[in-house]
């Protein structure tokens, strides 16, 4: 048996929180900086996306009051005490699930998530699946170094197979997760990917994933200079980026690589086509199969699969190549808002005072009395 | 022809048959006409952790007992004075708990070949009744072909022979309801609520129920019918109550009464499972349930939504709270209000998962990492699970902690009459509770500005400040790493540690402040020997107490609702006896604290049978301890005439005057 949920008003993921009094005075990063010391390491990835996320939250225009964030364990889960918001820091793997709780509760709360790749897709994984299906009213930021940090340098569900860590000093033999073929696996309606190290791109995801209403998903790449420094340098060297990196913008055919020696628009001479052999896509030579040929990206699909395509392209070893951007957008109802919407019908449905409600409901029944 | 009518004080009845009979349905439905009548009553019901375990086999028996009288009673009875027994593993089951002279009722239809091969019946039991030898001779046997009646009269209404023979509890309850006089309006309206939408199987229920009534009526098989007359019941309003049903209304009473919206976070688990279901039917009350991926996101979403300044709740069995153990501390950690409802079960691992057992008492104590003190509140019966659920809402709240609320599987799906408290503003039934939410800035900075200390501490109850997110300049994080004293940032401070970790518990002890002193019934005053008990045992102790008294003995009674903190008099009380019985459904645990608390020499009286304890053979060992500390024969043979569970006219005192 089934009902029909009917469909709570869609909105924006922040339409449901106070914002500024008109008029008033723009809020600065210094304002949501913590007076608490910053305690990563040098060099640590972590402070360029804590400087990102301090700049951009004024953006919104929100009340601070209103806006939380919510932490597993992890180097990147001390974020929360950094900034100058309502925070949890809280148990591994679990911030997603609390997060859900905080979020259904509180309608004007902007709630977001900060996790790592042990937390989110390790002890976690279960939590994060969940929120992804569940859609519920989120952001969640998972910082991706492809390592354990925190616990000095074992191998995460990130890692490359046959990575030599602490504890896997003849390799590892764990195939890694692909994050983003997972989160689209899970039901996701936001997912993106972008590099800690990219201040434009990584603030025009957040304010798309912000603007998302659901659980919105950003994979950060994100640099450990102590415990596997270099594992993204092929997506950010000047040299090789244009090469490793495929961007994706909506609505724009997916074309990357060094522009070729008669390029007269500055285009990457690698584009991005239907492989009609396996159902998947493939990376060509543009000059191939013509510019027409290139796959459009379509970020607001209904079927995910073509989004899981692309995030096929991401390579699985060292990381030499991956696509970039929002992978899927796309409109479904949240958890938080529907699980609203049935206690607003079922107390509009009654009348009177909660404590009288409260005596009917235990006087109900079979009932006599004694005298 | 005229039926002669004998007056009993009490009775005992099970109702057993395979897990697809309806036995539950039939006790409930005989408990709720008893209880409409006006008898005090205890049921036990038992069944298996398989939905449909293999039909017609001892594992697949499913029963319902129901103890009900014309006065107080405690338990659901030791043996039944009746069993009906609806194919032959129901009655290789349980033919070993009756006494002699109990009647049974078998359904002589199921009594064919293939069920007495699948029970482990050599013999027919039914072939050799009267016979020297009769394995049944000890008892009144009424074989009665309860299904064959059934199909034949609901013959009219055209079912399949299959669902025609699925009214026969139906028949069962309606020949047992003219046997002990039950009224019969409540279980025919209800059979009709129930089949509204298929009036055949609507209509051969009641049928087959009027016509087990008539059948006992008229036939020659039953010539006396019992009559046992309502209780005298102190007065007020009263209803049939589970103890799932009354700890799900609880918790509603506690949203109302702090004004706080209740968050239930849950993962569906036996026995507990119920008040998930009850919780989920009362948005009206702002209360929302939500079905989490697992046991940590169950509890991890209701610490979201006390942080988010709801009323966290999760429910859960004992391998449930193993999970949620981590969570649990960082609630102690982060001291948001947060209650933890446990309806155990039998363990350890799945163990016993439709069986009670009151083992997670260590569990709920000590089962965390670190020193991190949770307080316990325990239910003493089906209907007080309303008003521990209220305590526990209290405390939580009132101490930003989370509370262990520690129901077991007897409570949970056992019934008695329950007195309807008065639940309106202003009510001494029920406690205040107050959130008292932080709105201020609370502390004063070196250059005379203010800002907000999450853990500047109440001097009263040691909680700290509760401000939820959308509170404008109170901004602040928590989490699971040290705090430091007063204004919470991360500190790795030797000393602030020590004091944080004997500041949490110091916090919890601070809640015996607020306890009521004990209720200690000792009648005569005279006492040697104390009972002292926790959770469901109360009834099996009260039962047990009372035949040693009716016997002419002296033995004290206490029961704890709060095990952590410990009620500040009880260290007195204890010593105030002799000796110190400690009745469990497990190896020690009560009896272990006490000693460890109060170096008092606590006997325990144990038993993890997955039942309830025997009122008689606990009564036994109070004698033995009663003859042990007055240095006297202590024989409890009573007169049979005398009701031996009924009170004796006991006066209560408190632990403060007595």
């Amino acid at each position: 048996m089934t009902a029909d949920l009917g469909m709570p008003d869609l909105r924006t993921g922040v339409e449901s929180v106070p914002t500024l009094a008109e008029g008033a005075a723009p809020q600065t990063a210094k304002e949501f900086s913590s007076d608490q010391e910053v305690r990563w390491c040098p060099g640590c990835g972590d402070y360029a996306v804590l400087k990102a996320v301090q700049s951009f939250l004024p953006d919104l225009g929100l009340r601070r009051e209103n806006i939380t964030f919510i932490s597993g364990i992890g180097c990147s889960s001390r974020f929360p005490y950094y900034l100058d918001t309502y925070g949890m820091h809280s148990i591994h793997g679990r911030a997603p699930s609390i997060a859900t709780g905080l979020a259904t509760a509180r309608e004007d709360l902007s709630v977001w998530v900060v996790t790592g790749d042990g937390d989110a897709l390790s002890i976690g994984g279960n939590h994060l699946i969940h929120a992804l299906r569940r859609n519920v009213n989120m952001t969640i930021l998972l910082f991706n170094n492809r390592i354990y940090g925190l616990t000095k340098g074992q191998y995460s569900p990130t890692s490359e197979a046959g990575k030599i860590t602490k504890s896997t000093p003849m390799g590892s033999v764990d195939h890694p997760f692909n994050p983003v073929s997972l989160a689209l696996g899970a039901e996701a309606t936001f997912v993106a990917r972008t590099i800690d190290s990219d201040r434009k791109h990584l603030t025009a995801v957040l304010s798309a994933a912000a603007a998302h209403r659901g659980t919105s998903l950003v994979e950060i790449y994100q640099n450990c200079p102590i415990f596997n420094d270099g594992a993204f340098d092929a997506i950010k060297g000047n040299d090789t980026k244009a090469e490793a990196i495929i961007p994706l913008v909506h609505g724009e055919p997916i074309r990357f690589g060094n522009p070729g020696p008669d390029s007269t628009d500055g285009q990457g001479v690698k584009g991005v086509v239907r492989d009609t052999a396996t159902g998947g896509v493939k990376v060509v030579d543009v000059a191939d199969v013509g510019v027409d040929a290139l796959l459009v990206h379509d970020a607001h699909a209904e079927d995910p699969s073509t989004a899981f395509a692309i995030s096929r392209l991401t390579a699985n070893d060292y990381l030499h190549q991956a696509p970039i951007g929002i992978f899927r957008q796309v409109v479904r109802s949240t958890y938080d808002d529907q699980a609203r919407a049935q206690i607003d019908a079922a107390q509009r449905a009654v009348d009177g005072d909660p404590t009288d409600r409260l005596a009917a409901l235990v006087n109900g029944g079979d009932t006599w009395t004694v005298v | 022809m005229s039926k002669q009518v004998k007056q009993l004080d009490r009775v005992i009845i099970r109702f057993a048959g395979d897990s697809g009979d309806g036995m539950q349905l039939t006790g409930d439905r005989f408990t709720q006409e008893s209880a409409a009548f006006g008898n005090d009553l205890v049921t036990l019901p038992n069944f298996p952790a398989e939905i449909r375990a293999p039909q017609g086999t001892i594992p697949g028996v499913s029963s319902f007992q129901v103890h009900f009288a014309d006065h107080d009673i405690l338990t659901a009875g030791d043996s039944p004075d009746v069993l009906v027994a609806m194919n032959p593993a129901a009655l290789k089951a349980n033919v070993g708990d009756l006494a002699p002279g109990a009647a049974i009722i078998l359904d002589t239809h199921d009594f064919t070949k293939r069920n007495l091969d699948k029970a482990g019946y050599d013999v027919n039991p039914l072939d050799t009744l009267g016979d020297a030898g009769d394995p049944l001779g000890a008892f009144t046997v009424h074989p009665v072909d309860l299904t064959g009646m059934t199909v034949e009269a609901v013959k009219q209404y055209g079912l399949s022979r299959k669902d025609a023979a699925r009214a026969k509890n139906m028949f069962a309850l309606g020949l047992l309801s003219w046997m002990y006089g039950r009224p019969t309006e409540g279980t025919e309206a209800f059979l009709s609520r129930r089949f509204a939408k298929v009036p055949d199987i609507r209509d051969a229920n009641l049928t087959a129920f009027k016509t087990g009534w008539n059948y006992g009526e008229t036939t020659e098989t039953f010539v006396v019918q019992y009559e046992v007359k309502p209780a005298q019941m102190p007065p007020g309003t009263y209803r049939n109550i589970t103890g799932n049903l009354a700890l799900a209304y609880g918790l509603i009473a506690g949203g109302v009464r702090s004004g706080l919206p209740v968050f239930l976070g849950s993962y569906p688990i036996t026995p507990a499972s119920d008040i998930l279901h009850e919780l989920s039917k009362h948005k009206a009350f702002g209360v929302t349930t939500f079905q989490a991926e697992d046991e940590i996101a169950g509890v991890g979403s209701a610490i979201g939504a006390s942080f988010g300044g709801a009323l966290g709740v999760t429910t859960t069995s004992g391998p449930g709270i193993a999970l949620k153990s981590e969570a649990i501390g960082l609630a102690v950690m982060t001291e948001l209000p947060l209650v933890v409802v446990d309806v155990q079960r039998g363990g350890p691992s799945t163990g016993l998962p439709t069986k009670t057992e009151q083992a997670d008492l260590m569990q709920a104590m000590y089962g965390r990492n670190g020193e991190a003190p949770v307080p316990i509140v325990a239910p003493q019966s089906p209907g007080d699970c309303f008003a521990a659920a209220v305590e526990a809402v209290r405390i939580a709240v009132t101490y930003r902690t989370p509370v262990m609320l520690l129901s077991d599987g007897y409570l949970a799906n056992g019934s008695e009459p329950w007195r309807i408290p008065d639940v309106a503003t202003g009510s001494d039934d029920l406690p205040v509770i107050d959130p008292a939410f932080a709105t201020e800035p609370n502390h004063e900075k070196a250059d005379g500005s203010k800002d907000y200390w999450p853990y500047l501490r109440d001097e009263e109850t040691l909680a700290r400040p509760w401000a939820v997110p959308g509170t404008p300049g109170l901004e602040h994080r928590i989490g699971g790493l040290e705090k430091g004293e007063g204004h919470g940032n991360i500190s790795y401070d030797p000393a602030n540690h020590d004091l944080m970790v004997r500041t949490r518990q110091a916090k919890v002890d601070r809640i015996a402040e607020s306890l009521p002193p004990l209720e200690v019934e000792d009648p005569s005053g005279r006492a040697k020997v104390l009972v002292i008990g926790w959770g469901s045992t109360y009834g099996p102790i009260g039962a047990g107490c009372r035949r040693v008294r009716k016997a002419g003995y002296d033995v004290a009674q206490v029961h704890l609702r709060h095990l952590n903190p410990f009620p500040k008099d009880l260290g007195d009380i204890l010593r105030r006896y002799d000796r110190v019985l400690v009745p469990e459904m497990n190896l020690g645990q009560l009896s272990t604290l006490l000693r460890a608390t109060y170096l008092v020499d606590a006997q325990g009286y144990n038993q993890v049978r997955g039942l309830p304890l025997k009122a008689a053979e606990l009564a036994e060992a109070i004698g033995h301890l009663v003859a042990e500390a007055e240095g006297i024969d202590v024989d409890l043979t009573v007169p049979t005439d005398s009701p031996t569970d009924s009170p004796t006219d006991t006066s209560t005192t408190t632990g403060a005057t007595s």
